[in-house]
């Protein structure tokens, strides 16, 4: 490692198609596992609202799955589904769902009473007062906690590189730290931070696009 | 008056209705509750706290449901109908106002009648004009979101809102509890003009006994367990209360309460010598002595008032500017009821007030006397 310069430009170009490749597959890993998480969650959400004592279990269950290490939930899941992109969103999927339904059940709980009030007395039915009243006014929160998310997600995608697959992880400990290669280490890492960043960025724009009400203070 | 029935609303009739949180054996939240409000009337449900009045109102739109008995809305059974089509055709107001946050003003007015399904080009008119209604311009309001709004304007909106279907039955739940006292008697006062205009079947929750005789054509008082005090209009109330409990929940100052029952624009107003801002102070001086009260209003070029002009701090010559105006007059609608002037006046450092039209153009002028005359027991209270 030591006759190494400390980076070498010409391995990134030459490898731009790989690592484009990687970006791809940490984006659509995340997307998935945010897709389904937030799927999941929302019917989580919905079923907390109807049956309220639901809601301390749900939470210690998906915080429980927080907890675990994300190698141990390799371990436990390998040997049924394998070396898999499967096993790998299992996993994913499980760290974001503490995270989301908190959040969703959260920013349904703080629609203002007297709004519901209001929307039941003007003959709302109770799927039109969720989509049209409900979740409009929930979405800057539920909009928060799937940046949250996200970031979490995009930072954990690194770590499926253990089985073998990764995104920009995959830079970072197969062609990096396994073959004492620090470039690609360096470039996995920018990367992975930049993904990051620009998620974070992106979603706060689109939650104040989505919510122009939110700022509408005296004009 | 007698009251009358008024083409935009519908009769709400209340059989036995009983209403009861919980199994048989616990009081009852109303108990058999039987009522006919005249259609276009104002029905003001008044009690103390756990009275049920509220509870009352909620069954007319199945908010709640009762445990027995029946309420019918021009001889319908609320129950025909499924609770989303019945609360689509009845007006719903609350003191939050609960406006949708999420939604221009516009947007707000307009969602029952995109509930409703109504054409587009219908619910934009629907919606001008109902702006215009409430004394907001549509210009200017149909595009802000409700976090911009002040409290007044919120609950007007909220009006608009509860008319935009052209309900015959409103159900307003303490529309004025939570705005303060000076701005509570204007939103009154606009709704009292409002009623004139639409004649809606209004069922209205208070607890404030000033705000029922003011507001009501018939009151409704009752009492904890939902029990039915009295059913009478306001004066019938006031003059010959049905028990010891209507006695006692209207006050010992009943006498002054009825001076709750007549309105400023049933008195004679003092018109005062009206000076105008650009006024020739010369001219203003001549018409001042022969007018002899040494003082006169100042209006500015709208006809709405400044303040006074004393004729011995008058300038020789140039013309009247809005500076020149002591303000301190306090300001009256021709709806402001008689009790509310008074302590209006009397809080004031002038004791003559300015009653002024919905555009604030002065109408006159109303002096504590003249109320005074209205107390003497001989005198009997006018009404409207």
């Amino acid at each position: 490692m030591n006759d190494q310069p400390f980076f070498r430009i010409d391995w990134v170009i030459d490898n731009l198609d790989e690592i484009g490749g990687r970006v791809g597959e940490h984006l659509v890993m995340t997307g998935i596992a945010i897709g389904v998480g937030l799927v999941i969650s929302f019917g989580l959400a919905l079923l907390i609202r109807r049956v309220r004592p639901l809601y301390g279990p749900t939470i210690a269950i998906t915080g429980a799955l927080y907890s675990i290490p994300s190698l141990a939930l390799f371990a436990l899941l390998i040997p049924i589904t394998g070396l898999s992109l499967l096993t790998a969103e299992i996993a994913l999927v499980s760290y974001t769902l503490l995270i989301l339904v908190r959040n969703i059940v959260a920013a349904l709980d703080g629609v203002p009473a007297e709004v519901l009030d209001a929307a039941d007395g003007m003959g709302f039915g109770s799927v039109e007062r969720l989509w049209r009243v409900e979740l409009p006014i929930a979405l800057p929160v539920i909009v928060a906690g799937v940046r949250i998310a996200t970031v979490t997600t995009i930072g954990l995608v690194t770590v499926t590189s253990l089985i073998g697959l990764g995104g920009l992880g995959y830079l970072i400990v197969n062609t990096g730290i396994n073959r004492f290669f620090a470039t690609s280490i360096y470039t996995g890492v920018a990367l992975s931070v930049a993904l990051a960043v620009l998620a974070d960025v992106g979603l706060e724009s689109l939650q104040r696009r989505l919510t122009p009400w939110a700022r509408a203070r005296s004009g | 008056m007698t009251p009358q029935a008024r083409p935009g609303g519908a009769v709400v009739t209340f059989e036995h209705v009983t209403k009861r949180y919980g199994p048989p054996g616990v009081p009852p939240a109303v108990d058999d509750l039987s009522l006919a409000i005249p259609a276009g009337e104002i029905c003001v449900l008044v009690g103390p706290s756990g009275c049920g009045k509220t509870t009352t109102m909620r069954m007319i739109n199945r908010l709640a449901e009762p445990t027995a008995g029946r309420i019918t809305i021009d001889g319908q059974d609320v129950r025909d109908l499924s609770a989303v089509e019945l609360r689509r055709g009845i007006g719903y107001v609350i003191q939050q106002v609960g406006l949708f946050p999420h939604l221009t003003v516009g947007e707000n007015v307009a969602i029952v009648p995109r509930l409703l399904r109504w054409p587009e080009p219908r619910i934009r008119e629907r919606v001008e004009e109902l702006l215009e209604l409430v004394g907001l311009e549509p210009g200017a309001y149909r595009a802000r979101y409700p976090a911009s709004l002040s409290g007044g304007e919120r609950q007007r909106v909220g009006v608009a809102r509860a008319l935009a279907a052209d309900p015959p039955v409103m159900l307003m739940d303490e529309p004025f509890g939570a705005v303060d006292p000076i701005l509570r008697d204007r939103l009154q006062n606009e709704l009292l003009r409002l009623q004139a205009k639409v004649g809606k079947t209004i069922v209205f929750v208070t607890h404030d006994v000033d705000e029922a005789i003011k507001m009501a054509d018939r009151v409704a008082i009752l009492r904890r367990g939902g029990v039915l005090a009295q059913f009478d209009t306001p004066e019938a109330i006031l003059s010959a209360p049905a028990s010891e409990f209507v006695e006692h929940f209207v006050g010992a100052d009943r006498g002054l309460k009825r001076l709750s029952l007549a309105k400023v624009r049933d008195l004679q107003l003092i018109q005062p010598l009206i000076v105008r801002v650009g006024e020739p102070r010369v001219e203003v001086r001549r018409r001042m002595e022969v007018d002899g009260t040494g003082y006169a209003l100042l209006v500015d070029a709208a006809d709405r008032p400044l303040g006074w002009v004393d004729s011995a701090e008058l300038a020789a010559d140039g013309t009247l500017t809005e500076e020149e105006a002591t303000p301190g007059a306090p300001p009256l609608q021709p709806e402001t009821t008689l009790r509310d002037a008074l302590s209006t006046l009397l809080g004031s450092s002038v004791q003559l007030g300015v009653v002024t039209d919905e555009r604030d153009r002065v109408l006159g002028l109303l002096s504590v006397d003249a109320i005074s005359e209205v107390l003497r027991p001989d005198a009997t209270a006018p009404r409207s």
